[in-house]
């Protein structure tokens, strides 16, 4: 089976700090891959060059089969490559089911001859309300929402545009325990609908119930793969998050 | 080649004022992150108290700034407090563009009805004496200017970084978030920043005042330089402001002399083009706003 | 609700549309003719400024840009009927959007503050050229249009109509805009560019299309505005004063709305020629303009349209809870498709 994602020899550079350093990686299809290391060990560099938020020094991306290194985020989002963002962004001003729609990945034919919120778009969206229980919200503004909530609407949007990968930037970051298990929940049933996940995340026993497998970076390079019963046993990721 | 030359001692020595200038306007928006569109009119309102001062007292140009930088600074504080303050954070850049472009209109007015909108100029005996150096014309005023125009630019560098109030500035303009922890009042910062890009606009109306003839409507002819100049040397770095300058100024100075006088004034639109296709961050501005 | 929502704009435009046949003084329509080409100068600039959030001061370039093209074509083609200049307005409207698209992908590389810097110092430099191109431009000395051969008494009326209809062309153009996924692309890049992009939203492409036909209509406007004055300078031409009474109409009826530009223009445009009148001389009056425009901004700086929006959004509200309905998302619901839909 071919790779998914396929990040090869990464390296990207911010006024002499090495955020990324020659770093490699896989995702293979219909996998719940985890991606942790320390503070500052580039995860989140990584996830803008891989989803085309900015260009690397060095290296490629390949992503389904094609090489996509240097393709613009919209593009790769509407070719199946979503991503959610560290700190929950929706768009504040739209409401929740206009933040829904808005993230359909259009044509231009479809941008300028279709409804901004027609039949057909209301009903998809519905039925994402319902999977997330935003329904009863859907008509408020995306800024009148509590962070749990907005959290769980970015994830909605960016399956809008029925993506094979998922990348989720901290899931469960500043949300209260009742929502970390719905956001377990969500990414479980997805998961299980067919769509592979790349997720960067700092709670570990998540991770451990989730993920499989696990990549560790540590100051941009990647040391260590594997299942998550080898990460805390080895040496390296010891090493990187407690200092040697 | 001789005019080649001419035009680079032209325009280094032009540039110490538009440094002055554009150091006050990438001040301000370093402090409140606010484009001041009425530094132009500020100048030239600078430029216009030390005409009435020449010629109601006959205070020489270059002693009337104390008296005119105080006056702006006066100005510059109520502006910020009356117009820009009241403002909420999340609509203020787009508002204060706006704002500050209506201060522009206000102060015009109020120069042409006090002054007429005929050119003036500020006439001193040493107005056109001027040395030769090498078979180079080097016009006197224009030097005392240029030396001032860097005294200025001296003072503004030991106030922001040898003083309280420039850390506070310091503080803001890196961080207004954890200035405010720090106890850092932004409003006042805020207000003095106004008051000290204000105060020099007045410096550096009063030399400009010596260089050119000017009327009530010269600030739009300023305006669209001073802000290629402060995106040239990146939004809020003063050290940029002041490159910023010596590039647009020598670079139409070298223009005007070589090829027509006429096309100068569009020197610096293409090279604000061109930088932005390259780096839309300025020379040193460091961060996108607005980027992730 | 819905049947109704097709009647105001039918009875605006049927309102402008019979004016004239009430015999109405010079005066008026003469100022009916300027209001009418601020409303739609207003709602192009509606397009880049209030749906796309990019706050353009340069489009004043653009309107000397459609009023020299107007001029110089004059200059080398004898006229036959006067009703021929007009039909030249799709072409320079075209010769805008084919000289705004490349200025749009540079200027929108940049954000809020950059992007109204890099267009007004545009406006300087299309303003520079009028007066550096002697050659084509005629300099400071201008360029003058030969009158148009219409009967004294009703001279302005087809400048009116053309401008009634380049106000419904805009107006539909913004509506079309509003009712469909571009319109939804704007306002989603207007809340977070950033995320809009990584959403899949053709940010780069959905601005330039606004850009490109908020210049081609603001331009068309200066080329009738050409035809109709007769004679043009670079100083009236491209006027850093035109391009700010389209931003301060806009806000003040209310910015990514359909109705908010056209009441802004019909409000200042109005006030300003009575401010004219009544002050005189330019420079008095151009301290009052100032000082509406600073109440404005300080005063109202959502505009009307919205601000109205949100009373009625929030006294909705009130009763619903007062009468204790089981309704009690009705009020948002209202708003948001205020805040989307028609306005």
């Amino acid at each position: 089976m071919t790779a998914l994602l396929e990040v090869t020899d990464m390296t990207k550079v911010f006024g002499g700090v090495r955020a990324v350093d020659g770093c490699s990686f896989t995702v293979e299809p219909h996998t719940v891959t985890a991606l942790i290391g320390p503070n500052g060990s580039g995860k989140t560099t990584l996830f803008n060059m891989v989803t085309g938020y900015l260009g690397p020094d060095s290296g490629r991306v390949r992503f389904a089969g094609q090489d996509v290194t240097g393709v613009d985020a919209g593009t790769l989002y509407r070719r199946g490559l979503s991503r959610t963002f560290q700190q929950a962004r929706v768009i504040p001003q739209l409401s929740v089911l206009e933040n829904l729609v808005a993230a359909g990945g259009y044509s231009w034919r479809q941008l300028l001859t279709t409804r901004r919120v027609g039949r057909a778009d209301r009903d998809r969206a519905g039925q994402l309300l319902e999977e997330f229980r935003l329904s009863h919200v859907a008509d408020l503004l995306a800024s009148e929402l509590s962070y749990g909530q907005r959290k769980l609407l970015e994830f909605a949007a960016v399956l809008m545009s029925d993506p094979t990968l998922v990348l989720l930037d901290e899931p469960t970051a500043g949300v209260n325990p009742v929502m970390i298990d719905t956001m377990e929940r969500h990414i479980r049933e997805r998961h299980e609908a067919g769509i592979t996940f790349l997720i960067v995340e700092h709670d570990m026993s998540f991770v451990m119930r989730l993920c499989d497998p696990v990549i560790v970076l540590d100051q941009g390079k990647r040391i260590f793969s594997g299942v998550p019963s080898e990460v805390q046993a080895n040496a390296l990721v010891l090493d990187a998050y407690l200092g040697s | 080649m001789h005019a080649l030359i001419q035009g680079v001692i032209l325009g280094v020595l032009t540039a110490g004022v538009f440094a002055l200038m554009a150091s006050g306007q990438t001040l301000i928006f370093g402090i409140m992150k606010v484009v001041n569109l009425a530094q132009g009119a500020m100048v030239i309102l600078g430029a216009y108290l030390s005409y009435q001062l020449f010629t109601s007292f006959g205070l020489d140009p270059f002693l009337a700034i104390p008296v005119t930088t105080v006056i702006m600074f006066a100005l510059g504080v109520a502006v910020q407090w009356l117009f820009l303050r009241p403002l909420k954070k999340d609509d203020r850049s787009e508002l204060s563009l706006l704002i500050t472009f209506a201060v522009a209109l206000l102060i015009e007015g109020v120069m042409s009805i006090t002054w007429h909108t005929t050119y003036r100029s500020i006439n001193t005996g040493y107005a056109n004496s001027s040395w030769s150096l090498f078979g180079y014309q080097i016009t006197l005023v224009r030097l005392w200017a240029f030396l001032l125009s860097l005294a200025a630019l001296g003072l503004l560098y030991l106030l922001l970084n040898h003083t309280r109030f420039g850390r506070a500035v310091r503080a803001t303009v890196q961080n207004p978030e954890s200035a405010k922890l720090l106890g850092i009042e932004a409003d006042r910062v805020s207000a003095l920043g106004f008051g000290l890009g204000a105060a020099t606009a007045a410096a550096a109306g009063s030399v400009y005042g010596l260089l050119y003839p000017f009327n009530s409507g010269s600030h739009y002819d300023l305006i669209s330089k001073l802000l290629s100049i402060v995106i040239l040397g990146g939004l809020g770095s003063v050290g940029g402001a002041v490159l910023g300058a010596v590039i647009v100024s020598t670079s139409s100075a070298v223009v005007a002399a070589t090829i027509s006088p006429a096309w100068s004034e569009m020197t610096f639109f293409v090279i604000l083009i061109a930088i932005l296709l390259v780096r839309p961050q300025g020379i040193f501005g460091t961060t996108v706003r607005g980027a992730l | 609700m819905t049947r109704l929502r097709g009647a105001g704009p039918i009875a605006f435009f049927a309102v402008l549309a019979s004016l004239p046949s009430f015999n109405l003084a010079h005066w008026t329509i003469n100022l009916l003719i300027f209001t009418l080409m601020f409303a739609v100068m207003s709602s192009a600039w509606n397009l880049v400024g209030g749906f796309a959030g990019y706050p353009s001061l340069g489009h004043a370039a653009f309107f000397g840009i459609g009023a020299y093209a107007e001029a110089l074509w004059f200059s080398h083609h004898p006229v036959s009927s006067g009703y021929e200049p007009f039909l030249l307005l799709p072409a320079i409207g075209l010769l805008a959007v084919v000289i705004g698209l490349p200025v749009g992908a540079v200027a929108m590389r940049t954000r809020t503050d950059v992007f109204a810097i890099v267009t007004i110092t545009l406006l300087f430099v299309v303003q520079g050229l009028a007066f550096n191109l002697h050659g084509i431009t005629g300099g400071s000395q201008g360029l003058a249009i030969p009158p148009a051969p219409f009967p004294a008494a009703t001279y302005d009326r087809p400048f009116y109509y053309v401008l009634v209809g380049l106000l419904a062309l805009a107006m539909a153009v913004t509506f079309a805009a509003m009712r469909s996924k571009v319109g939804l692309s704007l306002a989603a890049l207007r809340g977070d560019e950033d995320k809009a992009r990584g959403i899949g939203i053709r940010v780069t492409g959905v601005k330039l299309l606004a850009f490109a036909v908020s210049v081609g209509l603001t331009a068309m406007v200066g080329a009738v505005w050409a035809y109709y004055e007769g004679f043009i300078y670079p100083q009236f031409a491209v006027d850093p004063l035109i391009t700010i009474a389209m931003v301060l109409m806009t806000f003040l009826g209310g910015r990514a709305t359909l109705w908010g530009p056209v009441l802004g223009a019909f409000i200042l445009e109005s006030a300003q020629q009575y401010l004219a009148y009544q002050l005189g001389g330019s420079q008095v009056y151009l301290i009052a303009y100032a000082l509406v425009f600073l109440l404005i901004m300080l005063l109202l700086p959502r505009g009307i349209l919205p601000t109205v929006q949100d009373q009625i959004r929030r006294r909705r509200r009130r009763q619903a809870l007062d009468s204790g309905s089981p309704t009690l998302t009705q009020p948002a619901n209202a708003a948001a498709t205020a805040g989307g839909g028609q306005a």
